[in-house]
């Protein structure tokens, strides 16, 4: 215990160490300190102005509800602006070292990883957190002086906590770029990556602080807090001192990639049956935890389907599968099942949606995955939900329409949404010592893999089974 | 004691080998120089032993730590004077090493009292008050080696520390190198300066393609790879006449008029000898000494490529 409290005051020595340096080096740099002030001192004061005018407008008109509402966003434009610095400072952090030759002799001095990489951050932070926090005291004693108007304590806890993460994830997504990139120039390229998102979410708290619902703000709060500490987590595990002296970041090199991607997806077999024993013993194994937490969600979507039904019930008679027997055989062929074209098109379909989850997987950590396979799940629970509703059998309904083609196309689903979740999580879990192109390559190898030897026959045959022996199996257990 | 022990230390960065099985020893009190040309791998072996490089193959240790396994502890260990000083422009020398003395985990005291001491003996006392970016190139490396010596490392690693000085700065340097000399301390200087090489090495390892090609004293290096020494002896008349009077087993590679050169295994026995010959024969001599042979005639003999691994001619 001791020694383990000894270790992190240890830790967190070393991180002030170099936070306080470069805070010190911030605060001497006209650059950074002009807009701060400017933000803090000049900026809440024009809002003040800005406010006491729109009140008196808005409410000549009857309207006082705009002015209402534009108060407490003012409350947080005023935050925000000046912690857009820190996204400069962030980014400016370990390329502008690199630039000035001043990173190898930190590199060599005995911090860890962890101390310089957090010591960074927070250098980044608090410079313009302080900044902000100092603009919404002076705007808010602005107001309270001129308008009397005084924040619920809930909504000013709110703006401080909106303005603090935002910070965090502006700066952790900066200080991954900047220690990704080799110069001051590359990294403010990259980072529209932050602007883009970051203005998008701005909007989206705009218009939630327009609407008047406030505890959404919490929501917002807890998943920019999650997306903190994904892309810190994401940073430290990228973080290469030896990286940050070379120059591949700035170079593509397709030639290593293939070869990298070529080496995971063959894993040095040299026959088919060596492939697929490699797959079995080594993939599998790596996307087991994936898997598991797939069928988890799969399931809770299932279950949020089946128990949506009794909220949006469904009339009894689309669902009285007593009722299928009548014409089932016609309205089957009438859908085209029992063709080899409709085989063609189920599989078309599945191919695509999983290049579209995949797609979407890769950049979003694998949640718009999961969530697009989640859906069709849940969509079957609703209807076994109403069909239990009506009184019907749901087991019976499943087992005719669904299971037959979904014992292999439930593991298939499984099996390609984890490896689109390691895939899409393999920015945050790069081995150490491993690059990011590197890590994310080799996941890709692996997705590959799956996808080919597993995913794609489990696929095929789904689709046959679905297009000629599930409408039979539903035909001789519903009647037709 | 070993304070530096590389086994065939190895760094492929994608196709390109930079530095290629290099296994060194360097003992405490001695100085090793890592001689060779632009991307030798002069700077990434010196990387890789300041740990800030991770090998390919191989491994380093230093003060019995693995660069690898125990990569602060080397940190711990070590001064680095990088090629660039790296200095933070915006602070003064006397923050700037606090910085770097706290990283070391020095007591404020200890800071303060080798900042000064070390300020004191390179000078740059007077120019504490200044801010970094004011310093003089001169200055400004001074400042980064006091910042490598401020924490009283066994193992010193100076990538090319006279690099971008002028001569006098660069003289002063060279002499607080040698004073640096002590029997608890091993240093390594990378440098492309053959005269620095010279004068600060105990041992020169010459470095091409990220091979060490040759590693010997300087006197060893010349002997072995520009041939055993050259005795040139010179008289007061012309030679004619003279010859005959030599010793037999002297050979004569070059003559003048007044003048011959001849090669000594052992000048210590040939030399009295010729000496003797030439007294008992009546010829007055000028002199007779070694012919000096400098180390860029052995650095351009063995980068130019007559040489192979470990210095086979």
């Amino acid at each position: 215990m001791i020694v383990a409290i000894d270790k992190t005051l240890g830790t967190l020595n070393g991180t002030m160490i170099v936070a306080r340096r470069e805070i010190r080096d911030h605060l001497r740099d006209w650059r950074i300190l002009t807009p701060i002030i400017i933000l803090t001192l000049f900026f809440p004061m024009l809002m003040n102005f800005t406010a006491q005018q729109a009140m008196d407008f808005v409410t000549r008109y009857g309207a006082p509800i705009i002015g209402e509402r534009l108060v407490p966003f003012l409350l947080m434009i005023v935050g925000f602006f000046p912690i857009s610095i820190s996204l400069v400072i962030a980014l400016e952090s370990f390329a502008g070292e690199r630039e000035r030759l001043s990173l190898e002799p930190l590199l060599a001095t005995p911090l860890t990883d962890g101390q310089l990489y957090l010591g960074k951050m927070i250098a980044s932070l608090v410079p313009p957190l302080s900044a902000a926090y100092l603009g919404i005291f002076v705007y808010l004693v602005g107001l309270i002086l001129k308008t009397g108007w005084r924040p619920e304590p809930q909504l000013l806890f709110q703006i401080l906590a909106l303005t603090t993460v935002q910070a965090i994830v502006m700066v952790s997504g900066a200080v991954v770029i900047s220690s990704q990139t080799t110069s001051v120039r590359a990294a403010n390229l990259l980072a529209s990556f932050i602007i883009v998102p970051v203005a998008e979410l701005i909007i989206l708290e705009s218009m939630v602080m327009f609407w008047g619902r406030y505890h959404v703000l919490w929501w917002i709060v807890l998943v920019l807090v999650l997306i903190a500490l994904a892309l810190s987590r994401m940073g430290l595990r990228l973080f290469n001192r030896e990286e940050l002296l070379g120059n591949e970041f700035d170079t593509i090199d397709l030639r290593w990639a293939l070869r990298k991607f070529i080496v995971t997806f063959t894993g040095g077999a040299t026959t088919l049956i060596e492939w697929y024993r490699d797959l079995f013993t080594r993939s599998l194994p790596l996307i087991k935890v994936a898997a598991l937490l797939t069928f988890g969600l799969f399931y809770l979507a299932y279950s949020v389907g089946y128990r949506s039904a009794g909220t949006f019930t469904l009339p009894a008679e689309f669902v009285d599968i007593e009722q299928y027997g009548k014409g089932l055989e016609s309205q089957f062929r009438y859908f085209g099942l029992f063709t080899g074209q409709t085989w063609r098109w189920i599989v078309f379909n599945n191919v695509r949606a999983l290049a579209l989850a995949t797609l979407l997987g890769a950049f979003t950590l694998g949640v718009l995955a999961e969530i697009l396979l989640m859906v069709p799940i849940g969509i079957i629970g609703y209807f076994a939900g109403n069909v239990a509703l009506a009184g019907g059998d749901k087991i019976k309904f499943l087992t005719a329409l669904v299971l037959p083609h979904a014992v292999l196309e439930i593991p298939m689903a499984v099996l390609s949404c984890a490896t689109i979740l390691r895939l899409g999580l393999a920015v945050l879990s790069v081995p150490k010592g491993e690059s990011l192109s590197e890590g994310w390559i080799k996941a890709l190898g692996e997705w590959a893999r799956i996808g080919l030897g597993l995913v794609l026959p489990l696929l095929l045959a789904a689709a046959a089974i679905e297009v000629f022996i599930t409408p039979r199996v539903a035909m001789s257990l519903l009647g037709g | 004691m070993c304070l530096i022990e590389t086994f065939d230390l190895t760094k492929q960065f994608g196709e390109l080998v930079a530095v290629d099985n290099v296994s060194l020893r360097v003992g405490a009190g001695e100085v090793l120089a890592l001689l060779g040309p632009n991307g030798a791998g002069k700077t990434t072996t010196i990387r890789m032993l300041a740990s800030i490089l991770r090998p390919t193959h191989g491994r380093a240790l230093i003060k019995g730590f693995d660069t690898v396994e125990d990569p602060i502890e080397v940190r711990r260990s070590i001064g680095f004077l990088t090629e660039h000083h790296g200095l933070y422009t915006r602070m003064r020398s006397q923050e700037y090493l606090e910085f770097f003395g706290k990283t070391h985990n020095l007591a404020a005291s200890t800071i303060e009292q080798r900042s000064n001491d070390l300020l004191d003996r390179y000078g740059l006392s007077d120019a504490r008050d200044l801010r970094l970016g004011q310093f003089s190139k001169g200055m400004r490396q001074k400042l980064a080696l006091v910042r490598a010596l401020l924490h009283d490392p066994a193992v010193l690693l100076l990538d090319e520390p006279t690099s971008a000085m002028d001569p006098a700065s660069a003289h002063l340097v060279r002499e607080s190198i040698r004073n640096l000399r002590s029997s608890k301390r091993a240093i390594v200087v990378c440098t492309h300066n053959l005269y620095e090489a010279e004068e600060l090495a105990d041992s020169i390892a010459i470095i091409r393609k990220g091979q060490i090609i040759a590693h010997d004293t300087p006197t060893m290096l010349k002997r072995r790879l520009l041939g055993e020494p050259v005795m040139e002896l010179r008289i007061v008349d012309r030679l004619d006449g003279v010859l005959k009077y030599l010793p037999s087993e002297l050979e004569p590679i070059e003559m003048g008029e007044n003048w011959l050169r001849y090669r000594a295994s052992d000048p210590d026995r040939v030399n009295p000898s010729v000496l003797h010959a030439m007294t008992q024969a009546g010829v007055q001599v000028i002199t007779l000494s070694e012919v000096e042979r400098s180390l860029e005639d052995v650095y351009l003999q063995v980068v130019g490529g007559n040489v192979g691994s470990e210095g086979e001619l």
